[in-house]
């Protein structure tokens, strides 16, 4: 054991290491014995040199550097939409179209789906998970009983399933009570009056109308009686993860804030693949970590999990920069940029040169692209380095 | 410049609307004759093609500043606009200002408070760097929704926008039968109850006199706009009709000069720079005639520019619009006639305007006018100004040349005869350059100018060589030609990553093509069917230092985007080490003499052991000679067996892809990063060449009779195949009976497909397993396969067992005719055969159904590369757009080129991705580093003072050092 002196501890302080490797120096000489001052500042400069080797260079343009490291394996990704790792019975978005749709920033991506992680419990037994797969699940009349229209009474009768009742709704036992609640929904949402025997459920419109009947059916099957409106699907799959082996949900469909507030979803592990939801929901940062995990994710799918995630955080870093998601691209990053010249280069050049006249704007001719257009060196790189040979000897 | 003085550079760029009177002042000369050039190929004055505009034709002098064609930029003309017209850019502004000023005393619809309001909003949006149009969008529609002026009170009315270049304001007047009107909705209606409205109700309902309202009734009396709103207030009626009053361009002008400035400043206008007026055209700038130069064809005539096509157009109308004005013309001609004008004017701006003819040549093509020549991708802003045309370049084929360095690059000789560097003389090298200009331009290392002290240059020719040899002294300058050891760039496009544009030294070869080292076909992603690439000669000390130490092949052995090697060995290095390591086979001493003669080893290791009194070497010792003394790793290899190395011998293991491969070979790898660039580039060069040697001392070919299995094996993959169908007819007829249980959230139709998939996925991959069993370990094709060479056990399996399912969109092909693929099956046949699963292989053939079918699969394949190439091509260019600007500062954060701080440290450590690959947490062993600085097992104190410091390998050297002595051709 070497006892850490104050003068020990401003050794290490004064190099330029950063805070955890001068813990890890402090800790190893400390589990050493007697290590002499001396020997502590080589072992400093020694890891501080190994340190500043793997160190990026300043004014290195590690934006382009980036750039080129996510767009050329883009090259060799494909086109197809494939099924999800392993849930055989869900298509997601793969590939390079998902990776387009995340540095555009979409909305809503083409198949928004949700990796829901259960509690304790609920994670261990298989009733428990369907449980909450029921309170995620939309629960549509199509999944309940059977519809049938009967024109002649001008009445739309619902034959409610008793078995589904039941395992929909574990938590009541009676279905004549689950029936009820059902019919309730119904007529709150249409309007109308639901005659209830057991668990058949009768009602029509108020005044006889073919074409209202008709419609009340159409209506009648767009109701949600359980679970969230969004999520279409649920497939639930005992799976090996972190935890030891546990059920997780996948769901087709998403409502992140809505599955996160159900009992029995573990917040802190679930994810959902729309990073808007997820900026929503838990904000910027977040938003920054979910693009990060998707793009990493697209790319380990297609075999290209050797890129370096330093680069994807760039992309990320810059998307979430103001504190919203930007897209890359024309209405996002590129769209933005002080310079008339460059959003001109990019794309939309006349308006951009018209409304830059009407604004009277100036172009300080600071980036990249403005100075290639104006022929000046790029203030970039080594065009940011402005050293001259001295004109005196110095001998 | 010749006047000596250093060029200006551009500081800034502001952009802003012309005021007339500036066009006026700056132009040369009025343009008033449509006509160009006279009957005897004279320019006329005042025409489009002036004097005064510049000069195109070589040997004529520019009326303006006197230069000559080339020097003189050209200058501005200008035409004198009968009547005001629109400028088509700023239609949209226009409406927007129409709509939100008043129409009477043209200030802006918004009141004090307001306007501070926006003026806040506007200029925080500036400080936050956001788009101020929202801002302004905002303003506008606050101001529509006023009725009346808030300063003079009054009355507003709707503008109508037609587009592109017409303007209505909509005012709402009575109807010409309102009392027929007035009449009906009095009137009792049929389908409800009540019984109208009596005139007494209406004169009470509306406090209108009833002897007024009877007048009203029979028309004899005009509501006015007071009574009428009232009648129609009562009776729920209208009595209006729209009335569309055209706003001609002179009125708009009329009504913007009264804008008072500080209400555009709410908008966002800098009325200093941009007078909204001066978005009506009074007089219209003649683009230079350097700008539209016209050709000269063949057969002597002359074609004009696009541009001047439209000038010409533009200027008729002009004056029939003048002369039409002056005869006094009735209103609807001249009408007629500002419709035209406006139409060319607009035309001239902007050919693709949505709803507006273009206009077009005589041929039919649409005119090329302004916009459209700064549009796109050829257009002056991508095509011209980001993307610029240089000297000192040259393209041709490339091929491969294994006896290079991949540090090298074999130029041509007539490449480098024509691409120079500047060289200056001095005392040094004064002899050197006069040999060089002796030469001449047509012997190789020569010269093709000298630049005098005074700053001439003259051309050296076969005639004056030797006379202007002697005359070179120091202080001359002397272009001579590219020789052995000169830095060049190269480059193959499409350039997706840094790897693609790379500095190499040249080699001066013959013949016409650019010869590569191989291990620099990844990089370059380049392979020798016809490729060509680019070489760039640098002009100057600067770049060519740059190059040296950033840009060389060797510097750019590790990739930044896995932070592993790229460059590396390939295909038949691979098998070569594969043969000579995987055995561990012994050779005698002429074999390893052999073996090694291209590498700098000149001696023999001791000999392994003796056989018949032969000393023999073995392969993994022989190999072990080109690793670092020093270089101690263990891993698991390519084939799956560890590959030890223990102090620069390989002790265990087989040299394969993993190791010595590109893509993160580990002994290359580690080499680069641990004993420099420059010692992994020997490393690579000296594989590449033992491996040659090796896989030509084994000899390596392949041939059908590789791929063709025992009859056997063959009956045994029939065998598999056929339960595979069995299988397959099982599923159809559990699926016909209706037995098929489906897959969760799936369709019957859907499960029955996947196990179908399935099963004769598996039928391919055992057919596959008994062909792999039946080949030996030394069959070529598997060779390649196991050390990651070339090609796989997939490509084995279908040269040598089964093809297997053909697939179109994921899924067995299911197109072709109705319930059907081809016509040779009868209808909803399930059966694989019908779907596109090819039983043969390769080598036995496939029959003309399966030829088919597997020329469906191939050519989605084809489209999906092509559509691929484009989509990704474009993901490209935004995210370099996007990111091009960030870069590393000396305090660790990223920022743009305006300061924005992106991330605090690179990465969230700092971590370079070049030097760390993404596999691994960049952990430094503290705790090996302190073993060894207390253990303080050092040699010497340069050593430990090498262990202390950081490494700087150097990386500028030249493979050329020796050789920079000219020699002469002869």
């Amino acid at each position: 054991m070497t006892d850490i002196t104050p003068s020990i501890r401003q050794t290490v302080e004064e190099t330029e290491l950063p805070r955890r490797l001068k813990e890890r120096v402090l800790d190893t000489v400390e589990d050493r014995d007697g290590v002499t001052a001396a020997e502590v500042r080589e072992i400093a400069d020694a890891v501080e040199s190994r340190y500043i080797e793997t160190r990026v260079d300043p004014l290195d343009p590690v934006g382009t550097v980036s750039a080129q490291s996510i767009g050329e394996p883009g090259t060799q990704m494909t086109m197809n939409t494939f099924h999800y790792a392993g849930v055989a019975e869900m298509d997601v978005t793969q590939g390079l179209p998902r990776l387009i749709e995340l540095v555009d920033a979409r909305k809503t991506p083409d198949t928004p789906v949700m990796h829901v992680f259960l509690e304790d419990e609920y994670g261990e037994e298989r009733e428990k998970a369907h449980e909450v797969v029921w309170k995620i699940e939309a629960t549509k009349i199509l999944a309940l009983g059977d519809i049938s229209t009967n024109v002649a009474d001008m009445v739309v009768r619902i034959d409610l399933n008793e078995d589904t009742l039941q395992e929909r709704w574990p938590l009541m036992d009676d279905t004549t009570e689950i029936a009820g609640e059902i019919a309730e929904t119904i007529e709150g949402s249409l309007g109308v009056q639901v005659t209830q025997q057991g668990t058949v459920l009768e009602f029509g419109p108020s005044e006889p109308s073919y074409r209202e009947l008709l419609q009340l059916v159409e209506q009648l099957r767009d109701i949600v009686f359980k679970g969230i409106e969004d999520v279409s699907r649920v497939v639930i799959r005992r799976e090996e993860t972190d935890k030891g082996e546990e059920f997780v949900l996948y769901t087709e469909g998403s409502a992140y804030k809505k599955a996160l507030n159900i009992e029995g979803v573990d917040a802190s592990r679930t994810t959902c693949n729309n990073i808007h939801e997820v900026h929503k929901t838990l904000g910027i940062e977040a938003a920054r970590e979910a693009i990060i995990d998707e793009t990493m994710a697209t790319l380990e799918e297609q075999g290209l999990g050797d890129v370096n995630i330093r680069h994807l955080m760039l992309v990320a870093d810059i998307m979430t920069n103001d504190g919203t998601i930007q897209s890359i691209g024309r209405h996002g990053i590129s769209g933005s940029k002080d310079s008339v010249l460059a959003r001109a280069a990019f794309e939309v050049t006349v308006s951009h040169l018209l409304d830059a006249a009407i604004y009277g704007e100036r172009d300080d001719l600071d980036g990249v692209i403005e100075n290639v257009i104006v022929g000046k060196p790029v203030r970039l790189g080594t065009g940011d380095v402005n050293l001259r040979m001295g004109t005196t000897k110095s001998d | 410049m010749s006047t000596g003085h250093s060029p200006m550079e551009i500081g800034e760029i502001s952009f802003g609307l012309m005021n007339p009177e500036e066009y006026r002042d700056m132009s040369a000369t009025k343009v008033i004759t449509a006509d160009t050039y006279d009957d005897d190929g004279f320019p006329i004055d005042m025409g489009l093609m002036d004097p005064r505009l510049g000069v195109i034709d070589p040997g004529l002098e520019c009326k303006t500043c006197g230069q000559r064609s080339g020097s003189c930029n050209g200058h501005f003309g200008h035409i004198e606009l009968a009547a005001p017209v629109i400028h088509v850019g700023f239609a949209k502004l226009i409406r927007r200002l129409l709509r939100g000023t008043c129409r009477e005393c043209a200030r802006l619809l918004l009141t004090e408070e307001e306007k501070e309001q926006y003026r806040e909003d506007l200029d925080r949006t500036r400080s936050l760097r956001e788009d101020v149009s929202d801002v302004t969008k905002a303003a506008i529609r606050e101001a529509r929704k006023k009725d009346h002026c808030p300063h003079c009170g009054e009355v507003q009315y709707d503008v109508k926008h037609e587009k592109p270049t017409t303007y209505y304001e909509v005012q709402q007047v009575l109807a010409s039968d309102y009392s027929e009107r007035i009449a009906a909705s009095m009137q009792p209606d049929p389908d409800e109850e009540g019984s109208g409205m009596s005139p007494q109700e209406v004169a009470e309902e509306t406090d209108i006199d009833i002897s007024r309202v009877n007048e009203i009734l029979s028309g004899e009396f005009r509501p006015r706009r007071d009574d009428r709103e009232a009648i129609e207030a009562a009776l729920g009626a209208d009595l209006t009709t729209e009335d569309m009053n055209k706003l001609m361009p002179s009125d708009i002008r009329d009504w913007f000069e009264d804008v008072p400035g500080e209400d555009l400043s709410v908008l966002g206008i800098d009325p200093d720079r941009s007078r909204p007026e001066w978005m009506i055209l009074t007089v219209l700038p003649v683009p230079p005639v350097t700008a539209r130069p016209s050709i000269t064809l063949d057969n002597g005539q002359r074609s004009e520019d696009d541009l001047t096509h439209k000038l010409v157009d533009i200027i008729r109308i002009n004056q029939r619009f003048m002369e039409n004005r002056e005869a006094g013309a009735p209103q609807l001609i001249i009408e007629d006639l500002w419709e035209l004008l406006q139409y060319h004017v607009t035309t001239f701006m902007d050919n693709e305007i949505s709803g507006t003819p273009p206009a077009r040549h005589r041929s039919g093509r649409p005119l090329k006018t302004l916009s459209q020549r700064l549009k796109g991708k050829e257009g002056r802003f991508r095509g011209s100004l980001s993307g610029k045309r240089v000297n000192f370049s040259a393209r041709t084929v490339i091929s491969p040349d294994p006896t290079l360095s991949l540090n090298e690059v074999g130029v041509p000789d007539r490449v480098a005869t024509e691409m120079t560097q500047t060289m200056v003389v001095n005392e040094q090298n004064v002899e050197r350059a006069r040999r060089y200009v002796q030469n001449g331009p047509e012997g190789h290392p020569g010269a093709n100018y000298v630049t005098r002290p005074d700053g001439r240059r003259v051309r050296v020719t076969e005639k004056v060589c030797e006379e202007l040899a002697e005359r070179v002294e120091p202080g001359w300058e002397v272009q001579r030609h590219l020789i052995d050891g000169d830095i060049i760039i190269f480059n193959r496009q499409p350039s997706l990553h840094r790897m693609s544009i790379m500095a190499h030294e040249v080699v001066v070869m013959p013949y016409k093509t650019f010869r590569l080292n191989t291990v620099v076909c990844p990089p370059y992603n380049a392979d020798f069917d016809g490729d060509e690439m680019n070489m760039h000669a640098l002009q100057n000390e600067e770049a060519r230092a740059e190059a040296r130490v950033l840009m060389r092949v060797q510097e750019q052995i590790l990739s930044p985007r896995f932070g592993e090697n790229i460059i590396g060995a390939i295909q038949d290095h691979i098998s070569g080490t594969y043969l000579l390591t995987n055995a561990n086979p012994t050779f005698n001493e002429t074999q390893a003499s052999d073996l090694l003669r291209q590498t700098r080893i000149n001696e023999l290791p001791e000999p392994a052991g003796m056989t018949d009194g032969e000393p023999y070497w073995e392969g993994r010792q022989l190999f072990s000679e080109l690793l670092p003394d020093d270089l101690t790793l263990e891993f698991t290899g390519t084939v799956g067996e560890p590959v030890v190395i223990e102090d620069g011998q390989l002790l265990e293991g087989t040299i394969a892809e993993d190791e010595i491969g590109g893509f993160g070979g580990e002994i290359v790898d580690t080499i680069a990063k641990v004993h420099g660039k420059t010692r992994a580039r020997i490393f690579i060069n000296e594989v590449a060449a033992l491996a040659m040697r090796s896989i030509m001392h084994f000899g390596f070919s392949i041939g059908i009779d590789d791929e063709t299995v025992s009859t056997e094996a063959r009956e045994r993959i029939d065998e598999a195949i056929q339960s595979a169908y069995d299988r397959v007819q099982e599923l159809i007829e559990t699926y016909e009976n209706g037995d098929l249980e489906s897959l969760p959230g799936r369709t019957v139709d859907e499960t029955l497909e996947m196990k179908i998939m399935q099963t004769l996925g598996k039928a391919r991959d055992s057919a596959g397993d008994v062909a792999a069993e039946n080949f030996d370990e030394d069959n070529p094709a598997v060779v390649m396969a196991d050390s990651g060479a070339r090609g796989s056990m997939l490509n084995l399996t279908q040269m040598a067992g089964c093809v297997g399912q053909q697939a179109v969109r994921g899924e067995r092909i299911n197109r072709g005719y109705e319930d059907r693929t081809l016509s040779h099956f009868e209808p909803n046949d399930l059966s694989s055969e019908a779907h596109g699963f090819v039983e043969n292989s390769y080598t036995s053939g496939l029959t003309p159904k399966e030829f088919f079918f597997h020329a469906m699969g191939g050519r989605e394949g084809l489209v999906d590369t092509a559509v691929r190439t484009s989509k990704s091509g474009y993901l490209q260019r935004r995210l370099i757009n996007a990111l091009s600007e960030l870069e590393t500062q000396y305090d660790g954060t990223v920022r743009d080129t305006s300061d924005t701080i992106v991330q605090f440290e690179f990465g969230e450590d700092g971590t370079s991705p070049v030097e760390v690959s993404s596999s691994e947490d960049n952990d430094i062993d503290v705790e090996g580093i302190a073993d060894r600085v207390i253990e303080a097992e050092f040699e010497t104190e340069d050593e430990k003072e090498a262990f202390l410091s950081v490494q700087e390998p150097p990386t500028n050297l030249s493979e050329h050092g020796a050789s920079w002595e000219v020699e002469s051709d002869d």
